[in-house]
């Protein structure tokens, strides 16, 4: 592909990308926000993360099926662990990259 | 200025505390970002068109999407939907958000809307949450996660054939963050509730609905529920 046709991609892409991340904070941030809606709203870190989460660590993502003897999912029992313990962000990262370092080494 | 209260403690501050809190993202970015170049550049994208996507665009799992794409030869409008398709979770915390940014002038939001990704949203929610944040933070988490990221992937399409995969665990480094965001958010019963029903109606979703609709669809449906279950528990504790 030549310069151009990159630039009309990626813009593209960026416009779509942007819009969904823009509107609704520029919209909502300026309106008193009903109390309902705070209230659901609040809900909503917890229920994304969980949706993020969950499928990488049960899903076996070539095949579209549930896989429960993913090294994944051994290795989040110990850093779920240490997360709730320490609520270090860094900390809980690195202990989840040697964790699933040791076990791809075995 | 003035008006973000108490937390306000000059710039310097501003950018120690937001790079104190953005290390464990640009960490778990960086090897992401190393893949993205690698393949990238197998796919016959040249470095500098990596960098101007990175800039553009700065969405991982689209961008990984759009490489795949781009190798099978796929049409730049389909591309340009499935990156619609991927990112409008996005909407939902841009969402969210909006409750810490009350009356915050446009220009600001703008800006600060590019950089809205699952993990800066998830560390600056948290942060929100527990008082000691502003938006300058903030912005300072959103800004220097692109920075690596552009940073990452260029440098993946220049030397990433010479690191081997999989080593020091690199690929663990986004669900590790993950998990330690998602215990971030389990402030009580009913989050730890609407966490598991995430859960469950996710992999449901996943499992039986071809795509990307899972995340948001799995969601909203559990917040909904989680609202719901919510509203009646304080119903029930105002009668009796």
């Amino acid at each position: 592909m030549s310069f151009p046709e990159y630039l009309l991609l990626f813009f593209s892409m960026g416009v779509v990308t942007f819009v969904p991340r823009w509107f609704p904070l520029f919209y909502l941030s300026h309106k008193r926000l009903p109390q309902w809606l705070v209230d659901w709203l609040s809900l909503i870190p917890v229920a994304i993360l969980s949706a993020l989460i969950i499928p990488i660590l049960l899903v076996d993502t070539t095949t579209r099926s549930l896989d429960l003897t993913k090294p994944e999912l051994l290795v989040a029992v110990p850093t779920f662990i240490f997360a709730l313990k320490t609520k270090s962000l860094g900390g809980t990262v690195l202990v989840g990259m040697v964790l699933y370092w040791l076990l791809s080494c075995l | 200025m003035s008006k973000d209260g108490p937390v306000e403690r000059g710039t310097k501050q501003q950018l120690r505390a937001g790079a104190a809190a953005a290390w464990p993202i640009c960490l778990g970015y960086f090897p992401i970002g190393l893949a993205l170049g690698v393949l990238a550049s197998q796919a016959g994208l040249p470095w500098w068109a990596v960098a101007l996507m990175s800039i553009l665009v700065f969405a991982g799992s689209a961008q990984f999407i759009c490489v795949a794409m781009l190798a099978s030869g796929a049409a730049i409008w389909s591309i340009v939907l499935t990156t619609l398709m991927v990112n409008l979770r996005h909407a939902l915390m841009s969402s969210a958000l909006a409750i810490y940014f009350k009356k915050v002038d446009r220009r600001f939001l703008t800006i600060f809307a590019y950089g809205i990704t699952d993990e800066s949203f998830a560390l600056n929610m948290a942060r929100f949450r527990d008082g000691d944040w502003d938006r300058w933070r903030a912005l300072v988490v959103n800004q220097l996660s692109n920075f690596v990221w552009i940073l990452s992937t260029v440098t993946g399409t220049l030397v990433g054939q010479f690191i081997p995969q999989g080593a020091f665990g690199i690929d663990y480094a986004l669900p590790g963050m993950f998990i330690c965001l998602l215990i971030f958010q389990l402030q009580g019963r009913i989050y730890v509730l609407t966490g598991i029903m995430a859960a469950g109606i996710s992999i449901a979703w996943y499992l039986l609905i071809p795509g990307d609709s899972y995340i948001v669809g799995a969601s909203i449906l559990a917040a909904t529920l989680g609202y719901f279950i919510k509203r009646r528990a304080r119903r029930k504790n105002e009668l009796s």
